[in-house]
């Protein structure tokens, strides 16, 4: 039976969403933990190098880059986990569906608000890091600038989304919080060691040009990618990024599997859900 | 002609091999106040969360105001319903007021409704605040409110007076009558069976998942033809001739409870009773006599299955 989407409805839960993190002050806290780690790594960023101060913005957006993959992962998963298992475990969840809404509404409701949360968070934060830091760089480090805030918004979506189904697959908010920190844990701190030992392990046996395509089945490689590859300075300084075929390597490419990392676990989530 | 606004045919709800809903039939008219009553477990809020479309049915056809209970035509119809449901959780962070006018954008009900509503149920003074610092009962009346939004022509009140105080419970009853004079259909489940007992005009008794008895409350006391309670307090002394008087009316048990006696009796001896302790003339100080309750009905038709 043929049911159409109400983008009111949407409309509707996204704001209430979007509305409560700006009510409790989510979106205020997170902005500030991103402005003063921007600037504090901004300026300290290079004292392995032995030295400190701002820098150029390729050596402060490779220092951001980091950060980001740690702390924009973690703070979209810990946002999601709770959005419907939470909801279920209230009770609220049915009397919600018992209006004139439908799950699949609801849950872009919900995704829609907490990602516009997100990101105005993160631009908040880092754009306010990069005013500060606009003095000494020129259009062409802030353009790149923009570029890193866009693919963080992106990261903290795709991750967001990740949490989102988390939160529809699992059966309580404990299960669904330790999902999302299990799935944290191996993105960013598992996956590429995983990668690099079967590398070193398997002795080129296993192939160099199937190495790049298992770089894309992780966001925050994609994030990484994403910003290293405009800078031929930082390129040098990772080395997993090298491997990378131009095609695959290119902005377009990546900007749309980050996409589909934003696409993908929503579709499970909405078909679960249903 | 009635019109059957809920329409259940067959209805069927496997979880595993738990059979919560076992083959229900079930009708219930506009404008009537239905109770589905049963002991826990019995199937009643399944079958609740079956009719408003929460959970799809294993086997058999559900109908809403005509729709099957799915799809966009329910959605349209979920339009005029107002569910109150049995656990009812509400977002603490907000106002009654706020709560409300949430619920009234997805309904796409007049906001302006939101405080006379809220008056309604008792709450105006209280709209502004935070539903963090309400009492039970107060979450019951917002739940209520909320359930009211949109003028909904048909209403599923879950155990509707949980946590509501006598005035509260009569309050709720009061503007459910208000509702029902206007033509709104109300099905309700409560374990409180004196309370429904004379306010429903039809209801069902479900156990195990199955509809054990429908129909009024009379038709169902006259189907277990449940004996009169005649409760008496004698005069010391006034025993045995009671005992000797009831001794010929071979249908009536009595049973001695501290200062009160217990007379049972089929219905049709009422009167023949009657005439029998009048005639002890100055024996009785007080007699009353009590019809059987729901909960007569209730615990009737479960020693029946057993």
């Amino acid at each position: 039976m043929k049911t159409y989407i109400e983008f009111k409805q949407i409309g509707v839960i996204a704001s209430k969403e979007f509305r409560d993190r700006i009510r409790n002050r989510w979106v205020l806290a997170v902005a500030v933990i991103f402005t003063v780690f921007a600037l504090v790594i901004a300026y300290f960023g290079a004292a392995q190098q032995g030295a400190v101060g701002f820098r150029g913005m390729d050596v402060t957006i490779a220092s951001l880059v980091s950060l980001v993959i740690y702390l924009v992962p973690l703070i979209a998963l810990i946002l999601g986990y709770d959005a419907i298992v939470g909801e279920r475990e209230r009770g609220s969840l049915e009397l919600l569906l018992s209006l004139p809404i439908t799950p699949f509404e609801l849950l872009m409701g919900k995704f829609v608000g907490l990602a516009g949360a997100l990101a105005v968070s993160t631009l908040a934060g880092f754009g306010l890091a990069g005013i500060l830091l606009s003095y000494q760089l020129g259009a062409t480090a802030l353009y790149h600038y923009v570029g890193f805030m866009l693919s963080a918004i992106l990261l903290g979506m795709a991750f967001l989304s990740i949490a989102v189904m988390v939160s529809v697959m699992a059966n309580d908010r404990m299960r669904a919080s330790g999902l999302a920190i299990g799935l944290w844990f191996f993105y960013v701190l598992v996956y590429d060691l995983l990668l690099l030992g079967i590398l070193v392990l398997s002795q080129k046996r296993f192939s160099l040009s199937f190495f790049p395509v298992l770089l894309y089945l992780n966001p925050a490689d994609i994030f990484r990618i994403l910003n290293v590859f405009g800078f031929e300075e930082v390129r040098k300084l990772y080395g997993l990024a090298t491997v990378l075929p131009a095609t695959l390597a290119s902005p377009w490419a990546l900007g749309s599997a980050m996409v589909m990392w934003i696409v993908a676990p929503l579709g499970v989530a909405v078909w679960r859900f249903k | 002609m009635a019109y059957n606004v809920v329409e259940v045919r067959g209805a069927v709800k496997h979880f595993g091999e738990t059979h919560a809903v076992d083959g229900v039939d079930l009708t219930v008219q506009a404008g009537e106040l239905f109770g589905l009553i049963g002991h826990n477990g019995a199937g009643k809020t399944t079958l609740f969360k079956m009719m408003l479309g929460l959970l799809p049915a294993t086997r058999g056809e559900i109908r809403v105001d005509g729709q099957p209970v799915r799809g966009e035509a329910f959605r349209q119809v979920r339009r005029s319903i107002g569910y109150l449901p049995e656990s009812l959780a509400l977002y603490d962070n907000l106002s009654g007021l706020e709560i409300m006018l949430f619920f009234a954008r997805l309904k796409a009900a007049d906001p302006r409704s939101c405080l006379p509503l809220l008056e309604k149920v008792g709450l105006a003074d209280a709209a502004r605040r935070r539903v963090r610092g309400y009492s039970k009962g107060m979450r019951q009346r917002l739940g209520f409110a909320q359930a009211l939004l949109g003028s909904p022509r048909l209403l599923f009140l879950d155990e509707p007076t949980n946590g509501l105080d006598p005035q509260g419970i009569r309050e709720f009853y009061q503007v459910l009558r208000e509702l029902r004079e206007q033509g709104v259909t109300a099905i309700l489940s409560s374990h409180i069976l004196a309370e429904i007992q004379l306010r429903v005009d039809r209801l069902a008794l479900m156990r195990t998942g199955k509809i054990q008895a429908l129909g009024t409350v009379h038709a169902l006391r006259e189907e277990l033809n449940l004996p009169l309670d005649f409760q008496l307090t004698l005069r010391p002394g006034a025993e045995e001739p009671l005992r000797q008087a009831l001794a010929n009316q071979s249908a009536a048990s009595v049973q001695f409870n501290g200062e009160t006696v217990h007379v049972r009796c089929p219905r049709e001896r009422k009167m023949a009773i009657l005439d029998t302790l009048m005639a002890l003339d100055g024996a009785l100080l007080d007699l009353q006599i009590r019809e059987p309750s729901l909960e007569d009905v209730f615990l009737g038709y479960s020693d029946a299955t057993v």
